[in-house]
């Protein structure tokens, strides 16, 4: 008997092609969030902060939050990343405005996977977790998101 | 035995880049495809990651499933005739090893990998002889492995770590290495031969005598020198050399330490326990001769016999024709890389000092998205920080997109590379 960690039947390793096409990742929305993120930059004064890096490839990604009555006013995002991580935190800025903060403690990855509306790797799925790993940091004080 | 004749490898071409079909038909992975779906056809494999760990020739992945398949046993111990095989192909390994870069089987260690050839010099000598006062000097262009055990080393012995500068061109300079070391406080100089993101090759010989000249120590990482052009240890003069066998055409699981003898015998073991005992008292064990005495546990003995055929198959292609045919192709990839709009290389120059790779940005687009463009095509390259933190910061940029070059590859790899690089601008909009 052959033995393969990529028979089937054992865990399924998805192809590059079942996962992403050029399109599917790269979809104008996510390069127009890119390029144009929306709530980046400085927050003066904020409630609440947070910083993360990415280990694998040394982005940084932090974020500002103006708190009112249990809900996030305002946020801003600042750091450097790819497309992905960029268009997440942009995309999902826009959402976290108004949630209070039991909202926000209570995201998960499906959340944001779903809200970027594309196919993500493995490998990528990091950067599109980055931006609500920072968030739920500064919201939650809980750092170790998503174990 | 040469897997190939030598007149059939890299056909002589004024750049030195000609096509090795010879070559690339001695490694099996380029017989499949990179992937591909209804809407992409399957590509061939554009592999240029090989600074990150090379392909494997056949002869290699022969060697080891041969040594499983018919002279397995452990080594050292036994007295069958099987166990006398396994003992003469691990040491025959070790000899066709020693030999390639001009050391002595004595004083070449197998360990796990350059990261573990490099904790063995921090902790087996660093922990006797730096103390507090003291400086290890190290440099900006190192990668994590050459800098995290010196930071511990010198946290735990209140000694003191030093960087060496990286200018603008990738390049150390000597008139500061004389400065750091005029200091006198300097017991360690460690330095990559080859830089894993610049590129940049050292001027090892030189670094080494002004460090002896000042009694320091040389460490040198020779993780990305070793498989791509002639090391002579003897001519270098350094004092310990570590190296590792996948990125070598070898296996991953084994890496090489060679160390001068009078400092190798003057240590303690780093890993205690079996083999590397002369022998065990119930409260004390005196320890081996050299080589075993650092090579505690059973070894690893297939990949060792691995690495012993990677060797002699870079051996019979000759490293003296392998760098020029490196050389020739990072020049040839400097030239193609010029032609992308918003693309900047970092490190030297020109691919006379300049090992096998380019490291770079392509302004507009995060390298990781470059990395993920080209995967499109069927091109391998790596993307991030490449275990370099500290040299990314003297860089000022997060991570880049890193392309290497291997025996296996040819001018066509890189046309690949620059097609998918403008095809990936235009994905952005570029």
């Amino acid at each position: 008997m052959r033995y393969s960690v990529y028979d089937a039947g054992s865990r399924h390793y998805p192809l590059p092609h079942e996962l992403l096409s050029m399109d599917d990742l790269y979809r104008d929305y996510i390069l127009e969030h890119y390029k144009r993120p929306r709530n980046f930059g400085e927050l003066e004064p904020h409630d609440l902060e947070a910083l993360e890096h990415n280990p694998l490839c040394g982005d940084e990604l932090g974020v500002h939050i103006r708190v009112v009555n249990d809900r996030i006013e305002d946020i801003r995002f600042h750091g450097h990343g790819c497309a992905i991580s960029q268009a997440s935190a942009s995309i999902a800025s826009e959402e976290l405005k108004g949630m209070t903060l039991d909202e926000v403690g209570k995201l998960d990855a499906d959340w944001m996977i779903e809200l970027l509306g594309i196919p993500v790797s493995a490998t990528r799925r990091k950067c599109a977790l980055l931006n609500l790993k920072v968030v739920r940091g500064a919201v939650t004080g809980d750092h170790d998101w998503p174990a | 035995m040469p897997p190939v004749a030598e007149n059939d490898v890299f056909m002589e071409t004024p750049s030195g880049t000609g096509c090795p079909p010879a070559v690339r038909a001695d490694f099996p992975i380029f017989s499949r495809s990179s992937g591909g779906s209804d809407a992409q056809p399957p590509r061939a494999l554009v592999y240029l990651d090989s600074a990150a760990s090379s392909q494997k020739p056949e002869v290699v992945i022969e060697a080891m499933a041969e040594h499983l398949r018919r002279h397995n046993a452990n080594v050292h111990r036994g007295v069958y005739a099987l166990a006398q095989e396994a003992d003469a192909a691990y040491d025959r390994a070790r000899e066709l090893v020693a030999a390639f870069v001009g050391g002595e089987p004595r004083t070449t260690i197998f360990t796990k990998n350059a990261t573990e050839s490099i904790n063995l010099v921090a902790y087996a000598w660093g922990r006797a002889n730096v103390s507090a006062g003291d400086a290890v000097l190290i440099t900006q262009m190192e990668h994590h492995a050459n800098i995290v055990p010196w930071q511990v080393l010198c946290r735990e012995r209140g000694a003191q770590l030093r960087y060496l500068e990286v200018d603008e061109h990738g390049e150390l300079s000597l008139d500061q290495l004389d400065a750091e070391l005029a200091r006198g406080d300097v017991k360690l100089l460690a330095f990559a031969h080859v830089s894993n993101v610049l590129g940049t090759i050292n001027p090892v010989a030189e670094m080494a005598a002004r460090a002896r000249a000042a009694g320091a120590v040389t460490l040198v990482d020779g993780a990305q020198a070793v498989p791509q052009m002639p090391v002579d240890l003897a001519a270098m003069g350094v004092d310990f050399y570590a190296w590792t066998g996948h990125k070598a055409v070898g296996p991953t699981g084994v890496g090489v330490l060679h160390g001068r003898r009078e400092l190798l015998e003057a240590m303690e073991p780093f890993l205690t326990g079996g083999d590397m005992i002369a022998s065990v008292d119930f409260q004390q064990a005196t320890w081996n001769e050299l080589p075993y005495k650092f090579e505690a546990g059973t070894p690893p003995i297939a990949e060792a016999v691995g690495l012993g055929a990677a060797v002699q198959y870079l051996e019979g292609l000759g490293m003296e024709r392998v760098r020029a045919h490196e050389q020739g192709l990072t020049a040839y990839m400097l030239e193609r890389l010029a032609e992308v709009p918003g693309l900047r290389v970092v490190g030297p120059p020109t691919a006379e000092r300049r090992g096998g790779l380019a490291s770079f940005t392509v302004e507009g687009i995060h390298p990781h998205d470059v990395a993920e463009l080209v995967d499109r095509a069927g091109v391998c390259i790596r993307a991030g920080h490449h275990c370099a933190q500290p040299l990314m910061r003297c860089l000022g940029v997060g991570a880049t997109a890193r392309a290497s070059v291997g025996v296996y590859n040819d001018q066509s790899d890189i046309d690949a590379l620059v097609s998918a690089l403008q095809a990936g601008r235009e994905v952005f909009g570029l």
